[in-house]
This record gives structure tokens, C-alpha cells and sequence, in this order.
């Protein structure tokens, strides 16, 4: 499984770079979830995926983070609007109508799901799923069928040939989760969202497939914007990390610096709350309270009923999100205090 | 696979059996004697007796049950004693009637049906979905005589396009395999309409989506095969009512299928006739279940696991 092998697309990493000034492969912007009329689960998230790097959105489950990454591909549950500004390679994609937004959908932004099996199709064999993007693309059938023995080698499974006509059921969790980034790669996108992709797999069959969602994020120059509620799942694959609470932003930044430095109380009690494995550490803190609800969030700071810091003004006024440093984003009215001790 | 055929073709001739013991002590627990029926009221007691004996009516129940099971075993009913002729010879000559009138109903109750519940499903609760909930209610409310009646009046007298009634062309075929299933239709579409709506709401629907498939694409490339598996064993089921329950739709139609040909054995006490349609059709709705199964099995791989072990 190495070398960049399916042709097209792959190394259409733009010119600017990681680092260039450019307009970001993707751009999010104010970004509201939720029913007209309705509490909005994302309420004003902003951040940028830039080519070529993995960004981690992290949070407690309700945080929005998953409705962030349906909001991106356009994949919302019914009666739910996304509102503000999605920039796709600088085109707005809220604007776009469904037949633009379907066609980026598979081909330039690509999703993996958290169960592999419920996502796979039960009575399709995994070959025709994985190639059904291509099939629909109008290439021959020994082309497809090529290609997705390609894919699937790619993704760590053995055997593709044999492996392709079994179904979904006959495969283990680990190669599910293989079967749906093979399925994903086939439309060579640009941007994958993997939303909790180890989350309902063993753990030791997580790490394996966190270490290929990192080859192939590297070899093919994809952008991956991955969804966890786990730190440690991001701290070890995302370059930048976006921590959400109930439906904001609470920071980001570089992913080393932010979890080494937090900038929010937030962000810190979650680092506190992970035991470090090296160390035995028994003393990780759980994070007291239970996650706020989008649907009745509390007034001023979301986070305030459990920040040890909390005081009169974090109950009262919205925090914005200020820049404490080069690429540090905080939604603290108390961020450099945070940020400096 | 094979396995589980042979053993559903085992339990299949367990189903036969019960269904002939009970057919025969039915049809004799039945009031009214078939001597008397065929003589007249005017017939002696002498007679009746002799008649007795020529049908064996005079030996015990028990031997006649036994004498009963061998012959059928052998396909052998005996002799309509009102036809004069073999009871299975009668029963056949109607059986292609009945196969017409099922198959072609059956196959327009699924396509419609199909394609009815797909939309309404594909879309639950949207105008379409609401608009063929109230239409399904209604049609499998009226009853099938008075349907008949009206698409006759319509059809035939109004706007004399079809036949009211007989057989002989295609045209004879539609008024009464349209009544037979505008039912069944309703049947076909709810149950498929429940079962898309449901899949609608299975994960793989987005992962589908999220290939940049257009909603039709979806419903015709994943949901649809997937939502059908509930659906073919009821079809299965209805397949055989429509065998042996097209009796209004055929004294409607004037169609000489089983339906009418049983009815008349009834009335007449024709034993013999009676037990060969029972076990025609005991027997055609024990492979039509078995069908429906093997196609679900062929529509969901994962309950062939299930039915090796």
C-alpha cells in the first residue's frame, strides 16, 4: 500500500500550498445548523481546512461537530439549514444549487462514516460499492473493476480480488472501516470528512486504521477534516484542531501548540481529562458537568456552568473569537490569562 | 441452500397432509348427504343406499380416510360423481384460467405496487406519500364485487373498449385481473412504502448520497432491491389467496376458473372435486411461499447465512 497509485486527480494540490495566503481549500465562515426557526446546533463556527492537511474538529457528542461535517458535504437530516458562508476552492457552495452540490459530493469532498457496516449497503457486494462512483463516471468495466482492486489494496485489503465479491457482512469491522475509505478514494477527492471513523471499531484495530487515514491523507495530498470527541485520535493525525462546544467554537490553532498550550478553560480541562498513557498518569481529571445542550444553551459562555474560571461577565456576554496568538483562535473572555499561565 | 429447500419441501408434504385430513372430515362433518343431492328429493331409501355403495360412502370413516390419502398421494381423486368424470381431469381443465387470472394480477399489483410505495416511501410524508396513504385505505376497502361491477359499467357498458365478461382474448383478461388487483396493489405499495422509508433511514442511504447520487439513483441503485425482501413473502402469501379466493371475482366475470368450480363442488357435495381443488391449491401455496423465500434469500444475502444454519 504505498506510492500514490490511481491516476487522476491526485496531485492536484494547489499551487499555494499549506502555507500560502491563498484563498483555503476550504473556508468556513459563520457556519448555523438548524431548523428555521429552531435553536441552531452550529451557531457562527468558523475555520479553514487548507490543502493537504488534516484538521481535527473535536467535541463532546451534541457539539456540532458532526453536523459541521454533514453541513460541508450537504448532507443534512430533513427540515435542517445550514446558513452563513461554505467556500469550496473560493466558490460558495451554500449558494450553489443541488445539482453543482451533488457533483462535488463522491468527486471533491468525500465522507467516511462512523459504523462501516451500516454504511455499506448489506446486499451489494463491497466491489460494486467501491466502484460505483466510477461505473456511474461511464468507465469500462475491467477499468472499474482495476480500479477497485487498486482502492481496496490501497486501503490495507488483502486479497481485493477475492475480497471485492464478498459483502459486507463477511468482512471484519477493521475491513469495513478499509472497504468505506477505499469507497471514498474512488472519486479522488480532495477533501475526505472522516466523522468518528475509529469510533465503533476495536481499539486495536483503531490505531491501524488512524495509520492509514495518515498514509493516504499524506501520499495523495488529501485534506481531511476529522471528527472526534477522542484527543488523542486527533493529537496524533490532525495538523490543526478546531474544539467546539455546544455548537461554537471554543478554540483553535496548530494541533501541538493548542493541546501543549491551551487557550480556552475548556480545551484545557479536556486535555486534563485524558490520562497520559506514557507517564501512568492516574491523575487524569473527568471534566465535571455534563455537555451543554445547542437546544438550551446557556446564556453568555456556553461553557460557564462548569469553567472554573467563570465569572459575571461569562455569564452575561457571548465571547468572540479573538486571535491570542499568530493562529491561535480562543473563544474566551479570559483567553490570555489562560493562554499565559 | 439446498439444505433448507429440501427441508421446507419435507415440511411442505407435512402441510399437504394436515390440509387433506382436514378437508376430509370438513367436507363429511358438512351437513347433507351427496346421494340425496344427486338423486332428488324424490329418491327412495334403496336407492340411496345402492348409490352408497358405488360411492363407497356405506364403509367405515376411518377406510375411507385411508383408501382417501393413498389415492391422493397418487394424484387420484376418484370420480366426480355430479361431473361424471375424473375429479383431477375437471380441476385441471379449469387450473389455466385460474393461473391467468393470478399470474397477470399478481404482476400488475407488483409493478404498481412497486413503483407506487418506491415514491410514496422515497419521500415519506410528502404529498405524493399522503395522497396514496388515503388512496391504499380505499381500495383495499371496497369490496371486490362492487369494483368489478363498476369498471364492467365503466369499461364495458360506457365506453364499450373491453369485454364484461368470458374468456377468450387478452381483452377478456384485464377487467377481472384489474379488480383482483387494485387490492393487492394497496397491499404491495403500503407494505413498500413502509419498508423504503425505513431504509431511507439506514446509513448506507447517506453513504450513497454521498457518491453524488441523484435521488432516483438512490431509491432505483440501493434502496429499492433492499426494501423488497418483506415484500415477497407477502406477495407469496397473496399469490395464493387470489388462488383459491377469486370465487366473487369469477361469478362477477363469469370466469371459469377454480373459484367457480369449487363453489359448484360445494354446493353439490362433490366430494372428489372439492378435495382435488383444496389440494391443488394447499399444494401451489406451499411452493409459492417456498419461491417467495428463495427470492428473498436471493434479494438479501445475509439471510442466507441464517437459513444454512
Amino acid at each position: 500500500m504505498s506510492g500514490p497509485t490511481t491516476a487522476g486527480g491526485t496531485g492536484r494540490a494547489g499551487a499555494a500550498g499549506p502555507g500560502g495566503r491563498a484563498e483555503p481549500l476550504l473556508r468556513v465562515a459563520g457556519l448555523s445548523v438548524g431548523a428555521p426557526g429552531g435553536p441552531r446546533i452550529v451557531d457562527g463556527v468558523s475555520f479553514e481546512v487548507p490543502e493537504a492537511t488534516t484538521v481535527g474538529l473535536i467535541g463532546e457528542s451534541g457539539s456540532g461537530k458532526t453536523m459541521t461535517a454533514r453541513a460541508i458535504i450537504g448532507l443534512l437530516p430533513g427540515g435542517v439549514e445550514a446558513g452563513g458562508t461554505l467556500r469550496w476552492r473560493g466558490e460558495d457552495l451554500l449558494g450553489a444549487g443541488p445539482g453543482r452540490r451533488r457533483a462535488v459530493r463522491g468527486r471533491e469532498i468525500a465522507m467516511i462514516f462512523q459504523d462501516p457496516l451500516a454504511a455499506l449497503n448489506p446486499t451489494q457486494r463491497i466491489g460494486r460499492q467501491v466502484g460505483e462512483i466510477l461505473r456511474r463516471d461511464g468507465l469500462p468495466r475491467r477499468e472499474v473493476r482495476r480500479r477497485v482492486v487498486e482502492l481496496l489494496g490501497l486501503a490495507g485489503v488483502p486479497e481485493p480480488e477475492e475480497r471485492m465479491r464478498r459483502y459486507p457482512h463477511e468482512f471484519s469491522g477493521g475491513l469495513r472501516q478499509r472497504a468505506m475509505i477505499a469507497l471514498a478514494l474512488a472519486g479522488s477527492p480532495a477533501l475526505l470528512l472522516a466523522d468518528e471513523p475509529t469510533t465503533a471499531l476495536d481499539v486495536t484495530v483503531q490505531a491501524r486504521i488512524l495509520r492509514l487515514l495518515r498514509s493516504v491523507q499524506r501520499e495523495r495530498g488529501l485534506a481531511m477534516l476529522l471528527v472526534s470527541h477522542d484527543l488523542r485520535v486527533v493529537a496524533h493525525t490532525a495538523h490543526q484542531v478546531v474544539v467546539m462546544y455546544a455548537g461554537r467554537v471554543a478554540e483553535r490553532g496548530a494541533a501541538r501548540q493548542l493541546l501543549a498550550r491551551p487557550a480556552h478553560p475548556y480545551t484545557a480541562a479536556l486535555v486534563r481529562s485524558v490520562p497520559a498513557v506514557r507517564t501512568r498518569s492516574a491523575l487524569a481529571t473527568p471534566l465535571p458537568g455534563s455537555p451543554a445542550n445547542p437546544a438550551e444553551r446557556p446564556a453568555g459562555c456556553a461553557f460557564h456552568p462548569r469553567c472554573p474560571l467563570a465569572r459575571e461577565r461569562c455569564r452575561t456576554r457571548v465571547p468572540e473569537v479573538r486571535e491570542v496568538a499568530p493562529g491561535r483562535f480562543s473563544a474566551c473572555h479570559f483567553a490570555a490569562e489562560v493562554f499565559g499561565s | 441452500m439446498v439444505r433448507m429447500i429440501v427441508s421446507r419441501l419435507l415440511v411442505g408434504v407435512f402441510v399437504m397432509w394436515g390440509a387433506a385430513s382436514l378437508i376430509f372430515l370438513i367436507v363429511r362433518a358438512a351437513p347433507g348427504d351427496p346421494a340425496t343431492v344427486l338423486l332428488g328429493p324424490d329418491a327412495d331409501r334403496e336407492q340411496i343406499a345402492r348409490l352408497h355403495e358405488t360411492l363407497g360412502l356405506d364403509r367405515p370413516l376411518f377406510a375411507q380416510y385411508l383408501d382417501y390419502l393413498g389415492d391422493a398421494a397418487r394424484l387420484d381423486f376418484g370420480d366426480s360423481h355430479r361431473l361424471g368424470r375424473p375429479a383431477m381431469d375437471a380441476v385441471l381443465d379449469r387450473l389455466p384460467a385460474t393461473v391467468d387470472l393470478t399470474v397477470t394480477s399478481t404482476l400488475i399489483a407488483v409493478v404498481a405496487g412497486v413503483a407506487l410505495g418506491l415514491l410514496a416511501g422515497g419521500r415519506a410524508g410528502g404529498l405524493l406519500d399522503r395522497v396514496l396513504s388515503g388512496a391504499t385505505i380505499a381500495l383495499q376497502s371496497f369490496p371486490t364485487f362492487w369494483v368489478g361491477i363498476m369498471l364492467v359499467l365503466f369499461f364495458a357498458l360506457g365506453l364499450r373498449v373491453l369485454p364484461s365478461s368470458g374468456v377468450g382474448t387478452p381483452q377478456h383478461l384485464v377487467l377481472p385481473s384489474v379488480t383482483l388487483a387494485l387490492p393487492f396493489i394497496a397491499i404491495v405499495a403500503r407494505l413498500t412504502r413502509t419498508s423504503v422509508a425505513e431504509n431511507m433511514r439506514e446509513p448506507y442511504v447517506e453513504t450513497a448520497r454521498s457518491k453524488g447520487l441523484t435521488e432516483p439513483q438512490v431509491l432505483l441503485g440501493h434502496v429499492l432491491r433492499n426494501s423488497l425482501v418483506p415484500v415477497t413473502t407477502v406477495i407469496g402469501l397473496h399469490m395464493g389467496a387470489l388462488l383459491g379466493g377469486a370465487v366473487i371475482v369469477e361469478n362477477v366475470f363469469a370466469w371459469p376458473g377454480l373459484g367457480s368450480l369449487v363453489v359448484d363442488a360445494v354446493a353439490n357435495r362433490d366430494y372428489a372435486v372439492v378435495q382435488a381443488v383444496t389440494l391443488l391449491i394447499a399444494g401451489l401455496v406451499t411452493l409459492l411461499n417456498l419461491a417467495a423465500d428463495l427470492l428473498a434469500t436471493r434479494l438479501d444475502p445475509r439471510i442466507r447465512l441464517e437459513g444454512a444454519s
